[in-house]
């Protein structure tokens, strides 16, 4: 097995409060892994470690073998390393139009052409045209972000992660927030992304966890509790109690 | 040495006193006043007034120093200030440098461009030695004063009700309106509480400083190192900046007078290169 | 599936829109150039809302479309026009044109160095370092009196004409036709780098830092490019002053100035390059006008502008501009944009 991602001891700490405490973790090449675990558990902290959003107290970080932890996020994202945010991170005063064009033409290494008119290159408009067809926001694309509805805001935040084209996806719970009858646009999008890009999936509703995954970590207290398969992890009993406990006693 | 180590104190525990109400407008509202300078201006002139004209004693024009810039400080808070907390930075700066340049103008109008004095009583005047260390009389009364201020300020914020609910509306002011705490009036009395200590400040430091209508446009950057370089999370963090500058600028002044404010200058650029959140604040040490 | 070529032509004329000169531009530097031959008598108050107009322009580089707010743009003002000013003085350069580039490049060099401490902290420190980085170089310029004049400012500077042929005169007719040309030119260059990707860069590092490190810009490297392009501006700018008036002083530096060129921008409104020079038109005028009246007290009319376009509302107060911010664009081209959503949905 081929690791794409890999977090060796990796410790955050903030006054008080460990919010990553030891995070072994590897997540293979072209894997579809979930990270689940109760609120507070530390998930988003460990995107935003894995993404240079934050610095870790301790440990390392190694993407294909390379020690990345000390690259900001835009060199992490030029390495392939793109996530969505749990609350909406868009820039609201641009379209999506706009907002896509940009991360094609960063990606695209043409982001510090200042010469050139935005819209000039046929190619780059065909690209970012595609991916607002697909992401069903060709309707808003002269709109500025700020005024869509949260269904297509979530939706521009996704298809602005995978403009970026990622070799490594983590998702920071894509559906929250999203009506039930709007998800499987979102859930959709994800299902059809190439199978050789790896995919780190944080999520709640265990039905989109299951129906995903092929690969489950549990966090909890900031630290890896369990990791297996998901036959593996329904069926584990301190799981069970710690976690899908709630679940069930939920619903 | 220990004589320019002491005017150094003097003249930091007077830049304390002057912006520790900045100190707490800022921590408190997150609200740049550039116009702090302004209300220890008013101070000044009230005491010039009171002292030089009307032949109030000169520790009696003190407190109506302070009360005077409360009383004016507390006026621009309700009618002026409150529809700019929640404005961006950027009206923030704008807003009162505006108030500044207003106030330079009213001053020259009112005043004369003039640099002013206080008439300091003459048991104030001259300095005495102790062990060789020669002591202004009107410093030492300034290092007094404003220890007293400071321990007093430490004490209120610490140990009052008021103290604590300031403290709860600093911290999360969501959560002290939940508690039932009137945010507005505790912003509002700290705010003309904090002009009023620059009032005093002001009074004060009118013999040491000088008095005339660019007042708060020449200490706008003293006031604005006092809270960047200290924080705003403490009243230890701006006391010890305080502190710093003022021996700082005044040794700096003394032993290389050529050159002049460069000292200060690339001591704050460079402090806020090393640390950008300020030198004592607790966010600098995450 | 490729989208139809349709809905790629319309997003790329949409794109396109953002860039198209309108009438009202077009007409705005017409009367700008016109004005050489129209008014010659106000050519010295033009020729200062020139120099002025390109200043605010180059702080709205960097407020208006990188959201860096500065108490001390002064300083490359500053130091722009001491610069061209030496050259002309001790005759190291003596070609103005050439001797503006030198003075750019040396404001360039300044705003790069200096822009690394604008790239971290707060709102507030970013005040304290350009006012500190201000008045360290009038300081600076107050010590190098040998060099500099002091505090008489540096006197017994000559231009000499312009590419060698025309000469400045005391009323400023060469003065207003050569800023003029300046600012026109640096205005078309700014023009061009905000309608570029780099431009949609600075709005979305300016909108949301965080996102856009998440999508790989580089937040750092845009701020001090632009801060960098910026000061360039504000050097030239700087540089004109010095040459059409044959002088530079301390007060190039002062905090004055820096917090004029802030009311300058915000009359005519940040982030849309326009601003600054309408900004430029009606502050001077007021100065011509509220000087005249009481010079000793222009501070305080400054002051109250400043308080009332605040509480007003900064949006209120230049909403008048908004044919100048291209809305009529906006909206033509929502209509073709129409045809995107109808055409994908017949596909399906
Ligand atoms: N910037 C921060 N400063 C201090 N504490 C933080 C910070 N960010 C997160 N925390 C704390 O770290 C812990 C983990 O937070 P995190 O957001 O990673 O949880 P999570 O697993 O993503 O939760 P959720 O399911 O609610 O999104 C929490 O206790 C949180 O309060
Ligand atoms: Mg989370």
């Amino acid at each position: 097995m081929a690791v794409a991602l890999e977090t060796i001891n990796l410790v955050k700490r903030f006054s008080g409060i460990v919010a990553s405490n030891n995070v072994s973790l590897q997540i293979a090449k072209g894997a579809r892994h979930a990270l689940i675990g109760p609120n507070g558990a530390g998930k988003t902290t460990l995107i935003n470690l894995l993404t240079g959003v934050q610095r870790p107290t301790g440990g390392r970080i190694l993407l294909d073998g390379e020690d990345i932890t000390s690259l900001s996020t835009h060199e992490r994202v030029r390495l392939g390393i793109v996530r969505t945010f749990q609350i909406n991170q868009l820039f609201n005063d641009l379209t999506p139009l706009e907002t896509i064009g940009l991360a094609v033409s960063e990606r695209r290494g043409q982001g510090l052409d200042w010469w050139r008119i935005v819209g000039s290159r046929p190619d780059l408009v065909a690209e970012v045209v595609e991916i607002l067809e697909r992401f069903h926001l060709a309707d808003v694309i002269d709109k500025r972000t700020a005024v869509l509805p949260y269904g297509k805001q979530r939706l521009l935040e996704i298809a602005l992660a995978i403009a970026c084209r990622p070799r490594v996806l983590l998702l920071d719970e894509p559906a929250a927030g999203v009506p039930e009858d709007e998800r499987h646009e979102i859930l959709a999008a994800v299902a059809a992304l190439p199978a050789d890009v790896t995919v780190l999936l944080i999520e709640h509703d265990m039905d989109i966890v299951f129906s995903f995954a092929d690969r489950i970590s549990v966090l909890v207290n900031g630290a890896l509790f369990v990791e297996g398969s998901p036959e593996e992890v329904a069926r584990d009993p301190r799981v069970k109690a710690v976690y899908l406990g709630e679940e069930v006693a939920d619903a | 040495m220990l004589t320019i180590l002491f005017d150094g104190i003097a003249y930091g525990m007077l830049l304390f006193v002057l912006a520790s109400g900045l100190a707490v407008t800022l921590g408190l509202m997150n609200f740049i006043n550039l116009a702090h300078g302004s209300f220890a201006m008013a101070g000044g002139y009230v005491t010039v007034i009171l002292v030089n004209r009307l032949g109030v004693p000169f520790f009696a024009s003190l407190p109506i120093a302070f009360l005077a810039s409360a009383v004016i400080g507390f006026v621009f808070e309700r009618a002026l200030y409150v529809h700019v907390y929640k404005k961006p930075h950027l009206d923030q700066v704008l807003f009162s440098i505006g108030l500044v340049f207003m106030s330079v103008a009213a001053a020259d109008y009112v005043m004369g461009s003039g640099q002013i004095f206080v008439q300091i009583p003459k048991f104030l005047q001259g300095q005495f030695e102790i062990y060789g260390i020669g002591i202004g009389r009107y410093r030492l009364l300034i290092i007094v004063i404003c220890g007293l201020l400071t321990v007093a300020l430490q004490f209120i914020l610490a140990n009052t009700r008021f103290g604590s609910r300031l403290r709860a509306a600093v911290d999360d002011s969501r959560v002290a309106r939940g508690l039932g705490i009137n945010v507005n009036w505790v912003f509002a009395l700290t705010f003309a509480f904090g002009s009023g200590l620059a009032g005093l400040g002001g009074a004060l430091g009118a013999e040491i400083l000088g008095l005339d209508p660019t007042f708060p446009l020449k200490f706008m950057i003293y006031f604005l190192i006092v809270v960047t370089v200290g924080g705003t999370s403490s009243i230890t963090g701006p006391f010890l900046a305080s502190l710093l500058l003022g021996i700082g600028d005044v040794a700096g002044k003394y032993y290389v007078p050529t050159l002049g404010s460069f000292v200060i200058y690339t001591i704050m650029i460079v402090v806020l290169i090393w640390r950008p959140q300020g030198l004592f604040s607790r966010a600098a040490s995450r | 599936m490729l989208p139809p070529p349709i809905a790629i032509r319309v997003a790329t004329e949409w794109l396109a829109a953002r860039a198209r000169w309108q009438p009202l531009e077009v007409g705005f530097w017409i009367v700008a150039f016109a004005a050489i031959w129209l008014f010659p008598d106000r050519h010295l108050i033009l020729t200062e809302i020139a120099w002025l107009g390109l200043f605010a322009l180059s702080l709205d580089l960097i407020l208006g479309y990188a959201g860096i707010i500065s108490l001390g743009h002064a300083a490359f003002f500053g130091l722009g026009a001491y610069t061209a000013a030496l050259l002309a003085k001790y005759e190291i350069i003596n070609e103005p044109v050439l001797a503006l580039l030198v003075a750019g490049l040396a404001a360039m060099a300044l705003g790069f160095v200096t822009s690394f401490l604008v790239l971290r902290g707060s709102d507030l420190t970013r005040l304290m370092v350009t006012l500190g980085v201000a008045l360290l170089l009038r300081e600076l310029a107050n010590r190098l009196g040998w060099l500099t004049g002091g505090a008489d400012g540096l006197q017994g500077v000559s231009i000499k004409p312009v590419l060698g042929m025309f000469r400045f005169d005391m009323f400023g007719h060469t003065g207003y036709a050569y800023s003029l040309i300046v600012l026109f030119i640096l205005f078309l260059i700014a023009r061009r780098l905000v309608n570029s990707p780099f431009g949609l860069s600075l709005l979305s590092v300016k909108g949301n830092p965080l996102r856009a490190s998440a999508i790989g810009i580089s937040v750092d490297g845009r701020l001090i490019a632009i801060y960098t392009v910026a000061a360039g501006f504000a050097g030239i700018a700087g540089a004109l002053l010095a040459q059409t008036t044959s002088f530079a002083s301390l007060e190039v530096f002062s905090f004055d100035r820096s917090a004029d060129l802030l009311l300058v921008l915000i009359i005519g409104g940040a982030g849309y390059l326009y601003g600054g020079l309408i900004g430029a038109i009606i502050f001077k005028f007021m100065q011509d006008y509220l000087s005249a009246l009481t010079p000793q007290y222009w501070p305080f009319w400054i002051g109250l502008v400043l308080v009332v376009i605040v509480m007003v509302g900064r949006d209120r107060i230049t909403s008048w501009t908004a044919p100048f911010r291209r809305i009529a664009s906006h909206l033509n081209w929502r209509a073709l944009a129409r045809h995107v959503a109808a055409s994908s949905s017949e596909r399906r």
